[in-house]
C-alpha cells in the first residue's frame, strides 16, 4: 500500500492502494507490507496525541466502507473520554451481504494493513483490546490472520509498550458461525459475547454502550485498513481520490456477466461505464440488463444508469445506495423475478425473527415470488408485494428488512412488464441455461 | 436464523416433545482433560468467559464431528452459561450441525448472483450424481452435500466450498470431479487455501487454533485472476 511509485492506469481512474501488492509474492507477509510502505502510519500516529488523531482521519473525509457512510473520525470521536472504563474497537469482517466480495480477498493477501489499522484506531480511541469478527465460513482468510496477528506481534507492533510508545494492544482473532445478521453492529456484539445474533435496541448506541456495555467502535475492515495509508501520507493524499463528498479510495467489486470479473480499486465516483470499460464489459454478445452498486439490500439500477458516479451522494440522488460497491452484473438473459425471489428467500433464511415485519414480511414476500416465478401468480399479487414491502420498510427492527425490500421495489418499478410476463405467459419466459458462464461455450460444458 | 420452511429431509433422531432428555454424558476422562486444556486456552482471549461460547463449540465440534449435547454441556460450563442458553446460540448458527455429517461438506453457493452463472446447475447435478438431498451425506459417510449462501467471493462464480475452502469457477464437469476425488480419497487442493483437511480439523481452526500444518498459510498464493485483475488493469498489463 501507499508506495511512493504507486501504479496507476494512464486515465487515473484505476489506482490501487490496498490491492497493490497482491501481485507479489507473499504479499500477506509483513516483509511485503513494509516493502509497500507498510508500518509508516503507526510510528507518526504514537507521536502525536491521540485526538489529533481522531481529527486527522476526520479531516480525511473517509467514510464508513462498511455500506451506510458514516464518517469514521466522527465516530470515534464519540467515544467518551476519561470515563473510566475500557474501551473496544470492533472489526466487521462479517462481508455477508449478497454480491459482496472485497473484505475476504483483502485479508487474504493483504491483512497486515488491517493489522497496522486497528492499531492507529485503538491508540486514537484508548482501546487496548480489539477484535476482528471474521464470518466463519472463509478459512484460508481466517488462517492468514492468525499469521498476521502473530507476525505483528513478534515484531512488537501488538503487544505492550509498542514501539516504545507505552502503548498496549491485544487483538482477538474471533471466527463466527453462520449468519447474515450478525454483520448488523449491535447484533455482531451480541454475538460476540457469546448470544443469539439478534440486533439491540439503540440508543444507547454502541460508542457509548457497545461491547460488554463499554464504549466501542465498529468498524468494517477496509475504513481500518484505509486509515495507514492516510497517517502515512496525509490527509490531502487521501482526499486526492474520490469526490467532495465521497473522498478516498475503493475496492468496486464486479462480479456476473463481465468479461473480466475482480477487484477494481479507484477513488470514489468512477462510474459503472468507466469500470466496464476496465473489466472488457459485458460478456460479447449480450447487453447488461441490471445491476446492484452494493449489494443485493441495495436498489438494483439498469443501463440508463450507466454514467452515474459510484459515490454516496451519486446513488442516494438515483434512490439507491453505494453499499459495499458490490458491483453484481446481469445480462438480457437473467429473469429478474428469478433473481429476486432468490434474493428474498435468503433475506427469509436470515432474518433473526426477533420483530413481526421482517420475520413475518419476508415469509410472505417469498410465498408470493415463488408463485409468481412459477407462473401461479395474478396481477394482484403484484400489489401485495408492493403493499408489504411497505409494511417492512422503516418499520422493522434493524436494516435488514429494509434491505430485503430493495430488489422487490426496485425490480417492480423498472421491470414490472416481466413480472406481469410470469402471470399472463403463466411460466417463467428464460432459459436459466442461457445465463450460465458456459452457455455460450462451443461444447457446452454443462454436460 | 428462523427454521427452513421447505421440505427438507427429516431428521435422524426422532423429536420427542414433553419427555425431559437425560443429562448429556461428559467426554471420557482424558478427553476432557485434554479439552479441559484447550478450553482454558480459549478463554484468555477474552475479558469475559461468555465471549468464549461460540469458539468453545467449535471446538466441541471438532471433537465430535457435530455439537452433540455432551458438546453444548462442555462448552456451556466453561463459558458459565446454562446449557439450555448453549442450546438455543449452538441451533441459531449455521455452522454448528446437529447430526453426523460426511467427512467433506461440500458447499454449492445458491445465492443470486452464483446460481445464475452455473450454481443452481452444479446442485442439481451434484444432487443428482451423489444420490442424495441437500443436507444429506453419501452412503460411504464422505460427503454432506449442501447449498450454502453468498461466500463472499461472486468474483469468482459459480463457487463450492468444500470444508469452508473455496473451489472457485466450478463447472458441472469440474464439481463432479471433484466429489468422486474426495470419495476416492484422493489429495484435494482448493483454488484458494491450503490443501483439504477433514472436517474437524477445521472446525479447531474456527475455534482458534492455526492450522498446524507447515505451508498451510502459504499455500493458494495471494489471489486468483479476479483478484489481481484491476491492479494488473492499472499497470496496463491487460488489455
Ligand atoms: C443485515 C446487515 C448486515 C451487515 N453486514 C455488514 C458486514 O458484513 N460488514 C460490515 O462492515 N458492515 C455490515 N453492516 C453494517 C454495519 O452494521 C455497520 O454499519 C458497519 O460495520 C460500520 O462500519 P463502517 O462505519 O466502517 O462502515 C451490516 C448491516 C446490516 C443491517
Ligand atoms: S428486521 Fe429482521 S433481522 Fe432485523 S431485527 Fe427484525 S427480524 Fe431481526
Ligand atoms: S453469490 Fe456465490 S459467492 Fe457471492
Amino acid at each position: 500500500m501507499t508506495s511512493p511509485q504507486a501504479p496507476q492506469s494512464a486515465d487515473g481512474l484505476l489506482r490501487p492502494v490496498l490491492s497493490e501488492c497482491w501481485d507479489s509474492p507473499q504479499s500477506w507477509t509483513l516483509a511485503t507490507y513494509r516493502r509497500f510502505g507498510g508500518y509508516r502510519g503507526l510510528p507518526k500516529a504514537l507521536a502525536m496525541p491521540p485526538d489529533d488523531v481522531i481529527a486527522l482521519v476526520k479531516d480525511s473525509g473517509l467514510r464508513g466502507r462498511g455500506g451506510a457512510g458514516f464518517p469514521t473520525g466522527m465516530k470515534w470521536q464519540f467515544i467518551p473520554q476519561g470515563d473510566g472504563k475500557p474501551h473496544y474497537l470492533v472489526v466487521n469482517a462479517d462481508e455477508s451481504e449478497p454480491g459482496t466480495c472485497k473484505d475476504m480477498p483483502l485479508l487474504y493477501a493483504n491483512p497486515l494493513s488491517l493489522i497496522e489499522g486497528m492499531a492507529i484506531a485503538a491508540y486514537a480511541i484508548r482501546c487496548s483490546h480489539a477484535f476482528i469478527y471474521l464470518r466463519g465460513e472463509t478459512v484460508p482468510v481466517l488462517r492468514r490472520l492468525h499469521h498476521a496477528v502473530q507476525e505483528a506481534y513478534e515484531a512488537g507492533y501488538l503487544g505492550e509498550n509498542i514501539l516504545g510508545s507505552g502503548f498496549d494492544l491485544d487483538i482477538t482473532v474471533h471466527a463466527g458461525a453462520g449468519a447474515y445478521i450478525c454483520g448488523e453492529e449491535t447484533a455482531l456484539l451480541d454475538s460476540l459475547e457469546g448470544r443469539r445474533g439478534q440486533p439491540r435496541l439503540r440508543p444507547p448506541f454502541p460508542a457509548l454502550e457497545g461491547l460488554y456495555a463499554c464504549p466501542t467502535v465498529v468498524n468494517n475492515v477496509e475504513s481500518v485498513a484505509s486509515v495507514p495509508g492516510i497517517l502515512a501520507n496525509g490527509k490531502e493524499w487521501f482526499r486526492g481520490f474520490g469526490s467532495e463528498k465521497s473522498a478516498g479510495h475503493g475496492l468496486f467489486s464486479l462480479s456476473g456477466h463481465v468479461v473480466r470479473p475482480g477487484q477494481y480499486e479507484g477513488g470514489l465516483g468512477i462510474t459503472l461505464r468507466q469500470l466496464l470499460e476496465k473489466a472488457g464489459g459485458i460478456r460479447p454478445g449480450h447487453r447488461l440488463k441490471f445491476w446492484t452498486p452494493g449489494g443485493s439490500s441495495t436498489p438494483m439500477l439498469t443501463e440508463e444508469h450507466l454514467d452515474a458516479p459510484l459515490d454516496f451522494e451519486g446513488m442516494a440522488g438515483l434512490g439507491t445506495m453505494l453499499g459495499t460497491r458490490a458491483l453484481q452484473i446481469f445480462d438480457e438473459t437473467v429473469c429478474v423475478v428469478r433473481a429476486v425471489t432468490r434474493w428474498t428467500e435468503f433475506y427469509a433464511h436470515e432474518s433473526c425473527g426477533k420483530c413481526t415485519p421482517c420475520r413475518e414480511g419476508t415469509y410472505w414476500l417469498v410465498q408470493l415470488l415463488r408463485d409468481l416465478e412459477a407462473g401461479k401468480g395474478r396481477m394482484a399479487d403484484l400489489e401485495k408485494l408492493d403493499d408489504i414491502c411497505d409494511n417492512i420498510f422503516g418499520k422493522a427492527f434493524c436494516a435488514l428488512g429494509d434491505g430485503a425490500t430493495a430488489p422487490i421495489t426496485s425490480s417492480l418499478q423498472h421491470f414490472r412488464d416481466e413480472y406481469e410476463a410470469h402471470i399472463t405467459g403463466r411460466g417463467c419466459p428464460f432459459d436459466p441455461a442461457a445465463s450460465t458462464v458456459w452457455a455460450d461455450e462451443p461444447s457446452g460444458a454443462a454436460g | 436464523m428462523t427454521a427452513e420452511t421447505s421440505g427438507t429431509a427429516p431428521e435422524q433422531a426422532p423429536v420427542m416433545l414433553g419427555i425431559p432428555s437425560a443429562p448429556a454424558p461428559d467426554f471420557p476422562p482424558e478427553v476432557r482433560a485434554r479439552l479441559d486444556r484447550d478450553a482454558e486456552s480459549v478463554l484468555a482471549r477474552y475479558p469475559q468467559r461468555r465471549s468464549a461460547l461460540l469458539p468453545l463449540l467449535h471446538l466441541a465440534q471438532s471433537e465430535e464431528g457435530y455439537v452433540t449435547p455432551t458438546g453444548v454441556k462442555f462448552a456451556a460450563e466453561h463459558a458459565g452459561v446454562s446449557t439450555a442458553e448453549a442450546t438455543a446460540v449452538a441451533t441459531f448458527y449455521t455452522m454448528y450441525r446437529r447430526k453426523p455429517s460426511g467427512d467433506y461438506q461440500v458447499g454449492v453457493c445458491t445465492n443470486t448472483l452464483c446460481a445464475v452463472m452455473g450454481g443452481d446447475a452444479i446442485f442439481d447435478a451434484l444432487r443428482e450424481h451423489l444420490g442424495v438431498g441437500n443436507g444429506e451425506t453419501t452412503e460411504d459417510g464422505k460427503v454432506t452435500l449442501e447449498h450454502i449462501e453468498c461466500n463472499a467471493a461472486c468474483d469468482y462464480a459459480p463457487v463450492l466450498t468444500v470444508n469452508w475452502e473455496f473451489f472457485d469457477n466450478q463447472t458441472v464437469e469440474s464439481a463432479k470431479a471433484l466429489v468422486d476425488a474426495l470419495r476416492a480419497g484422493e489429495e484435494v487442493s482448493p483454488t484458494r487455501g491450503a490443501p483439504l483437511c477433514t472436517f474437524t480439523d477445521t472446525a479447531r481452526i474456527l475455534a482458534g487454533f492455526p492450522d498446524p500444518r507447515p505451508g498451510a498459510v502459504e499455500a493458494g498464493g495471494s489471489g486468483g485472476a479476479p483478484s489481481l485483475t484491476g491492479l494488473k488493469a492499472a499497470k496496463g498489463e491487460q488489455a
